[in-house]
């Protein structure tokens, strides 16, 4: 891993991510603050964040590369390492984990013939743990990409899955 | 004050500190991690729970974080109330759940705190069955090992690393039970305290890289006070040797100097001890071997013939040392060692100090500044410490507001939180950018005239009466108003200045500063070259010059250097000429160095490590190191070496040269008093070096013979190379090792403070010799602005902490950090030379004779005109501040120097 800054300025960024980034600098008081929203700008369309990513946003935003990567590391929703096109976060905070977390994920891995963190073979789905997503009420749950999917059943994740696969 | 009530106990305490850091200051046991007295509160390890109860009557209580909570007036609490007892014990436990069981093949095993906590609990059973997480670790550089394994997630590293000590490399990266403490990759750490992560850490993650390399357990570490020699600053350390080797350098508490934290050169500076460029033996020009006899014979010889003896002193070595070879050679013969310009800079400061009227600050003092200018310093280069100092004071501003809005000030991240909205006024004037500059709120670069004009115009902006320097420009004028102003308004403003620019009017100007302000308590801070240059000044001595004049004009023909390589200090040619002429050279010295190798006779002198004397540092705080173990022969402590020729002296014992010092020269009357002498005993027996445990003493030396040795004896000092004896309630002078019963790690030294992070019980060691008095006229002495001239460049020698200084660039891990020697120059000189970073330009003389060659560094803050460089590096001998030379952009296949030269 040899990450010597480039000096081909902000190397591996689009222009159009260098422009969305400046954009949102000015909403904020400090150039730290904009560290996520600048992290989800990249991440939108890659799907994850490269090492030599992270260090262009951090020479964009005159930031320590270091700090940025403690907060992409601490970051739930960021991710480091590729993923697939859909991420399943199944919650295993005390609700979920009492409800049923493990058999969901389990059967999330027999399904998918991964592992949590892994890439499916297609390149569709990635699994990982979450914590609390605030929908106690009806554990197990899990966000399904960006939909919150309640009261997890082994069909409903079949279900889930097999429209995934179709849409 | 406020009275409270801890576990029934009725007790007087301060007001506003927290409860935990009140309860150590009581000498209560209370367990903690994230809490410490330099880094204040973060609440986030849950360790010192303790019971608060609401009322008299309330039977119940309820659990309060101890460092979270502030004392208040008519407070009950409980300590030992098993709820509390209980809740703690289960914290540990769950701290614990990750930590391996090894400790016995720990480097930290025996000075842990993690271990100390966990046995105060009661936690001692393990019940956790479960797997534990791992992880990798990182190249961290030659100073610290990592181990993330042993981590507990205190966050005391990110703390002090980042929020303290102002670096970004080493963060906290993950989330839940599953953080990491390291770097983005691998890499040495860039900060240059980054050593007290060491003793900061908790536990065993990060270890002192160049004590694994022949480490012995903290019990087995033989120890005496000691004082740093690698800067003028004077820190106190705790060096620790076993098998006749030195093994590592930890801190020494000083409420007054360093607290508790160090910089890297002076923690890992300490190898150059056991370099194999050590004088292990004694040398006659000629002959094959020498014994003492052979040596204080010849020694003795050479003085009787010789017409004359020149007697050349040092800087790096002892009050003692010195003064005896003052009284050996006389005070007419007697010279300071020291280049040209540095004598003259050292004695300005010194008459400064002596009779200017200033307080000269302590570390402790200059962290209490509400104002500052830095003018002409580097200060992490030149005085490292200091330079963490100036970043807390940087901080006051935020602690003003904070008091406004009743936070408490050891609340720590709300009163970083405050930083952006209540800057401290920090000005830095100086050659180029430096390591402080983002705790500044304006820097200004300039040559060394310039930093003197400019600190000029801030004197006469603040007193009419102070000379005004002729044609400033608007901007320096506006600049000098500024700061003026700044310092004005303070309470307590600061200024620090030193010798690092090599001009004089810049010592004069930042005087002229701090004696303009008025009314207010100002302090003014030097920073000088070594960590004697101050009691050297005081000592007084002629130039060096004037010896080489001497020995030219044949006023003597033979002399004595004491601990001295004068090649770092005057041209080659001269210094070979001098050595030449004289009929007999006698060098005292104890690493081989240039003018070693010139040496008639050579005697092998100990380090600091292996002998005892008074050094004067920054400040006027005179202070005693004493030797951690025995020299072996033929090595010899160099007043000894001197004394042992000198035959009708008075003096036999070096607390006889200490006090013969004291009474020679006014100033250092006092310095008797820096420790207790070689008589003081606790109920009647010596101070003992060896900790109670010391192991292996009857088989350590077994491979050369089975019969145990006796200890050897120390006729000089409080001390014994023995484990008998008591080191409970001796002064803190003269405390070898900071243990307390259950406080196994350095933190035991609340065991010995007044109050947490307050002085040391019977007094912070060391006397200070100057109290502010008197006041000196304005020097008015003013340079005119540098003019850069085309075709020539003024040479400007910059400080490095790695590097810069001559002892400890002889330790391998210090030599690894540092910096590849190449020239600093301005973006459009580098321009008109048409060259670019990393290329080589020929340095040349004005006739056109080449020096050498050197690759560049483009450096758009260090103004145009100067060609900056590092100072002390041995490969840059031959250039000096202020010589002017001729740059011309090297052929790439351009010869070597000495080809060249030959």
């Amino acid at each position: 891993m040899n990450l010597t800054t480039d000096k081909s300025t902000f190397a591996g960024l689009t222009a159009q991510e260098i422009q969305q980034i400046e954009a949102i600098i000015d909403h904020y008081e400090d150039n730290n603050a904009v560290a996520v929203e600048a992290l989800n700008i990249v991440q939108k369309q890659r799907h994850w964040i490269s090492d030599q990513c992270l260090c262009a946003v951090a020479e964009l935003l005159q930031i320590s590369r270091t700090h940025l990567e403690s907060v992409a590391t601490f970051d739930n929703l960021i991710y480091r390492q590729p993923v697939g096109n859909t991420v399943i976060h199944y919650c295993n905070s005390v609700t979920c984990w009492m409800l049923g977390s493990d058999r969901v994920c389990e059967h999330l891995c027999q399904r998918l013939n991964v592992q949590p963190g892994e890439v499916s073979a297609d390149g569709e789905f990635t699994i990982l743990p979450i914590v609390c997503l605030g929908a106690c009420h009806h554990a197990p749950v899990a966000l399904v990409g960006d939909d919150l999917k309640l009261a997890l059943t082994e069909d409903s994740i079949d279900e889930i899955l097999g429209v995934k696969h179709r849409g | 004050m406020a009275r409270i009530e801890i576990d029934g106990e009725l007790h007087t305490v301060q007001d506003g500190n927290n409860l935990l850091s009140t309860c150590l200051s009581l000498g209560l046991d209370l367990p903690y991690f994230c809490w410490h007295p330099a880094l204040g509160s973060a609440g986030a390890c849950r360790q010192c729970a303790i019971l608060q109860y609401r009322d008299a009557d309330d039977q119940q209580g309820h659990l309060v974080m101890a460092c979270m909570t502030p004392v208040q007036d008519g407070m009950r609490i409980a300590l030992t109330a098993q709820q509390a007892r209980q809740f703690r014990r289960d914290n540990i436990e769950l701290l614990m759940t990750n930590h391996p069981h090894y400790c016995p093949v720990c480097e930290e095993g025996g000075e842990c705190h993690l271990q100390d906590m966990t046995l105060l609990t009661g936690h001692t059973m393990r019940r956790f069955r479960g797997q534990k997480r791992t992880h990798d670790n990182q190249y961290l550089g030659p100073f610290i090992n990592h181990e993330m394994n042993r981590c507990i997630a205190c966050y005391r590293c990110v703390r002090f690393y980042n929020d303290y000590a102002g670096s970004d490399d080493l963060q906290v990266f993950g989330i839940h039970n599953n953080v990491y403490f390291g770097r983005f990759e691998d890499g040495a750490l860039q900060s240059e305290f980054s050593g007290n992560l060491v003793e900061v850490c908790p536990t065993g993650v990060f270890t002192d890289k160049t004590f694994s390399a022949h480490y012995a357990r903290k019990w087995d570490l033989q120890t005496a006070p000691s004082v740093c020699v690698h800067c003028s600053l004077g820190c106190n350390v705790a060096p620790g040797e076993r098998y006749g080797e030195l093994r590592r350098i930890v801190n020494r508490y000083h409420g007054e100097v360093n607290g508790y934290l160090l910089c890297d050169r002076g923690r890992f500076g300490y190898d150059f001890v056991n370099s194999p460029k050590r004088i292990r033996k004694l040398h006659i020009a000629g002959q094959a071997s020498c014994s003492v006899t052979m040596a204080t014979d010849k020694f003795h010889t050479m003085l009787q013939a010789a017409d004359g003896v020149i007697g050349i002193a040092s800087p790096r070595a002892s009050l003692e040392a010195n003064f005896a070879l003052r009284a050996l050679v006389g005070e007419d013969n007697f010279f300071l060692g020291l280049d040209d310009s540095e004598h003259t800079l050292l004695n300005a400061i010194h008459e400064v100090m002596r009779d200017g009227g200033i307080h000269s600050p302590s570390l402790q003092e200059i962290e209490q500044a509400d104002a500052i200018l830095i003018l002409g310093e580097d200060v992490t280069h030149s005085a490292p410490r200091m330079a963490l100092s100036l970043r807390q004071a940087a901080r006051n501003a935020a602690f003003a507001l904070a008091s406004k809005l009743h936070i408490q000030p050891w609340q720590d991240a709300a009163v970083r939180e405050l930083r952006k909205q209540a800057p401290t006024p920090v000005f830095i004037a100086s050659i180029c950018s430096t390591r402080l500059d983002d705790i500044a709120t304006n820097t200004w670069h300039g040559g060394p005239e310039d930093l003197a004009r400019l600190g000029f115009a801030i004197a006469h902006n603040l007193n009419d009466a102070a000379p005004l320097p002729a044609a400033l420009n608007e901007d320096q004028q506006a600049l000098a108003a500024n700061i003026a102003r700044a310092l004005r308004q303070a309470q307590r403003p600061l200024i620090v200045s030193g010798t690092s620019c090599s001009s004089l009017a810049v010592i004069q100007a930042a005087y002229n500063i701090a004696r303009a302000l008025p009314e207010s308590a100002p302090q003014l801070a030097f920073t000088l070259p070594e960590c004697n240059s101050l009691g050297m000044a005081i000592m007084g001595g002629k130039p060096l010059q004037q010896a080489f004049a001497a020995m030219n004009q044949g006023l003597a023909d033979s002399v004595v250097i004491l601990e001295n390589d004068i090649y770092r200090r005057a041209s080659t040619q001269q210094v070979d000429a001098f050595l030449e002429t004289a009929r007999h050279v006698v060098v005292i010295d104890s690493l081989q160095n240039n003018t070693t190798e010139k040496a008639a006779l050579l005697l092998a002198t100990a380090t600091f490590a292996e002998s005892e004397g008074t050094l004067v540092n920054n400040e006027g705080r005179a202070q005693r190191y004493f030797p951690v173990y025995p020299v072996t022969d033929p090595v010899r402590a160099s007043w000894q070496w001197l004394l042992s020729v000198m035959t009708d002296s008075p003096w036999a014992h070096h607390d006889d040269l200490t006090s013969a010092c004291a009474g020679a020269f006014p100033e250092l009357a006092t310095i008797v008093a820096a420790a207790p002498g070689a008589d003081y005993t606790v109920e009647g027996c010596k101070i003992p070096r060896q900790p109670q445990r010391y192991s292996g003493r009857t088989a350590m030396h077994a491979n050369i013979a089975v019969s145990e040795p006796g200890q050897p004896s120390d006729q000089e000092t409080p001390f014994t190379f023995s484990m008998e004896g008591t080191t409970a309630k001796v002064p803190p002078a003269v405390l070898p090792v900071i243990w307390a019963p259950g406080w196994d790690s350095n933190q035991a030294i609340n065991k010995f403070q007044e109050e947490t992070g307050g002085s040391l019980r019977a007094g912070d060691p060391g006397i200070r010799l100057f109290e502010a008095s008197g006041t000196q006229s304005w020097f008015n002495d003013i340079p005119p602005a540098f003019q850069a001239q085309p075709g020539v460049w003024k040479v400007i020698m910059l400080p490095h902490i790695f590097g810069s200084e001559e002892l400890s660039l002889q330790s391998p891990a210090i030599a690894e950090r540092c910096p590849a020697v190449c020239a600093l120059l301005h973006p459009l000189d580098a321009e008109t030379l048409a060259i670019s970073d990393c290329d080589t330009v020929a340095i040349r003389d004005p006739s056109g004779t080449l020096i050498m060659n050197m690759p560049i560094r483009i450096e758009k803050t260090l103004p145009p005109g100067l060609l900056g460089l590092a100072t002390g590096r041995p490969e840059l001998q031959p250039l000096q501040s202020g010589m002017l030379v001729c740059l011309h952009k090297s052929d790439p296949l351009a010869t070597d120097v000495s080809e060249e030269r030959s």
